[in-house]
């Protein structure tokens, strides 16, 4: 926690070789002023692979890819915030992927909750996400990137899963292929490794007070 | 009185008898957390007080802002909060003339004014009261909102005593910002430590006479 000084809430998450650093910043008046509404605030998230986060360095900057998970984020996590209290204002989220073995946007979303947890945005519960996979019939939760490309039997399959701490998904995304039968399966996979990743969540964010500096400043 | 770290969605307490406070919401007779805080309850009602984030701000709050923006019957203030903040000339306690505004508050110039009103287009601040308006010199640095009220202090202790023990006059106000106005920079420079302390410190209870002795010690090397 708190590991960007300037944000108003930074967070790590690291799951495996998997790390994301994500900063919020706000809520604060939106600006270009057009894209304001005085309904309710906005969400804006910026998700980035660093240029070294994998073997092959990647182009820097936005790309395709990186637009979609952003926006994917959003998705993710605007259900669970109370923005009607921030009207014409926006948060900003910006994530860093700095080490991949996939699950990235997973890793993102939960860094993200932790941040605007810690950012004190008022929030009706926590997200965590997950990665799953198939290894031919098997399925696999927290993926790697051999477990991700598993090519063999009925193909590579993978399944990022968002859900708060009641059990309410608020993202799903299905690349490959899985009957439906074996899908309620992995949903209910999910669940179990959402609860665990939101204890770790939560320790994070209890010991964070615990410290001397609040992990702030 | 108990307090507890709780974190967004987390039940706070379960049952019926009690009622939910600030950031906190009743969902099916439990009362849950809005915000990452500490939770305490008083006479049966639940609250969370926030930790972090950034300035609430709240009518009579006493803050400290730089004037951003001069328009023709005003100036627009930085307190560092989201809504646009806004300092009338009819608040101004003297002579303005319309003409000449800089005469009164050149844009980057500290003003440490009240707020006298929050609306739905912004907020109003106030100089019409003992204390307030411009500052003219002083070392200006800024801490954490959240922790504004362990500098102060129980009935204004803590700042009283970092007062008297650095000889510096200290101006807080509750968006974070600290004027310090002392004879020399260096006991300028001694208050800033003696509060960066307090806000590193900020968790531990009975701080006033943890601050009485950190001062006996640190003083030593200060004077010499």
């Amino acid at each position: 926690m708190g590991v960007v000084p300037n944000a108003d809430g930074s967070a790590m998450y690291k799951s495996g070789d998997t790390i994301a650093i994500a900063a919020v910043y706000g809520p604060k008046k939106m600006h270009p002023q057009h894209q304001q509404n005085p309904a309710k605030g906005q969400l804006r998230c910026d998700y980035n692979m660093i240029s070294f986060s994998v073997s092959d360095r990647i182009r820097p900057g936005r790309n395709r890819r990186s637009m979609e998970i952003s926006e994917i984020t959003k998705w993710a996590l605007e259900p669970v915030l109370l923005l009607e209290k921030y009207p014409n204002q926006v948060i900003d989220v910006f994530i860093d992927i700095i080490q991949a073995d996939a699950g990235t946007r997973c890793a993102g979303i939960n860094a993200a909750a932790m941040a605007l947890a810690h950012a004190g945005i008022p929030m009706k519960d926590m997200v965590s996400s997950i990665a799953l996979g198939k290894l031919d019939k098997t399925l696999v939760v927290d993926l790697t990137k051999e477990e991700e490309d598993y090519e063999e039997g009925e193909g590579a399959t993978d399944i990022p899963i968002s859900m708060t701490h009641g059990g309410k998904i608020t993202h799903m995304q299905l690349d490959g292929k899985i009957g439906v039968n074996q899908l309620q399966e992995a949903v209910d996979l999910a669940k179990g490794a959402c609860e665990k990743i939101y204890e770790v969540q939560k320790k994070a964010l209890k010991d964070a007070i615990g410290m001397e500096n609040g992990g702030e400043d | 009185m108990n307090r507890k770290v709780v974190i967004p969605g987390e039940i706070i307490i379960e049952g019926e008898d009690y009622l939910p406070g600030e950031h906190t919401e009743k969902r099916d007779g439990k009362i849950v957390s809005l915000r990452y805080g500490l939770a305490e309850e008083q006479n049966n009602l639940l609250k969370v007080i926030p930790l972090s984030g950034v300035y609430a701000p709240r009518r009579g709050n006493i803050v400290i802002g730089k004037i951003e923006n001069i328009n023709s019957n005003g100036w627009m203030v930085d307190i560092g909060s989201a809504e646009s903040t806004f300092l009338s000339i009819m608040e101004v306690p003297r002579y303005v003339n319309k003409d000449a505004m800089e005469e009164v508050f050149k844009i980057d110039e500290m003003v440490i004014a009240k707020i006298w009103s929050i609306g739905k287009r912004g907020i109003d601040l106030s100089i019409k009261s003992h204390g307030l308006g411009k500052i003219n010199d002083g070392l200006i640095f800024k801490v954490n909102p959240h922790k504004v009220p362990r500098v102060i202090g129980k009935e204004g202790s803590m700042i009283k005593l970092i007062k008297e023990e650095t000889g510096c006059d200290i101006s807080v106000g509750q968006n974070g910002f600290v004027v310090i106005n002392g004879s020399d920079v260096d006991s300028e420079l001694f208050a800033k430590k003696a509060i960066n302390f307090v806000t590193e410190k900020s968790f531990v209870s009975g701080l006033t006479d943890e601050m009485t002795k950190w001062f006996k010690e640190n003083k030593k090397i200060y004077t010499t």
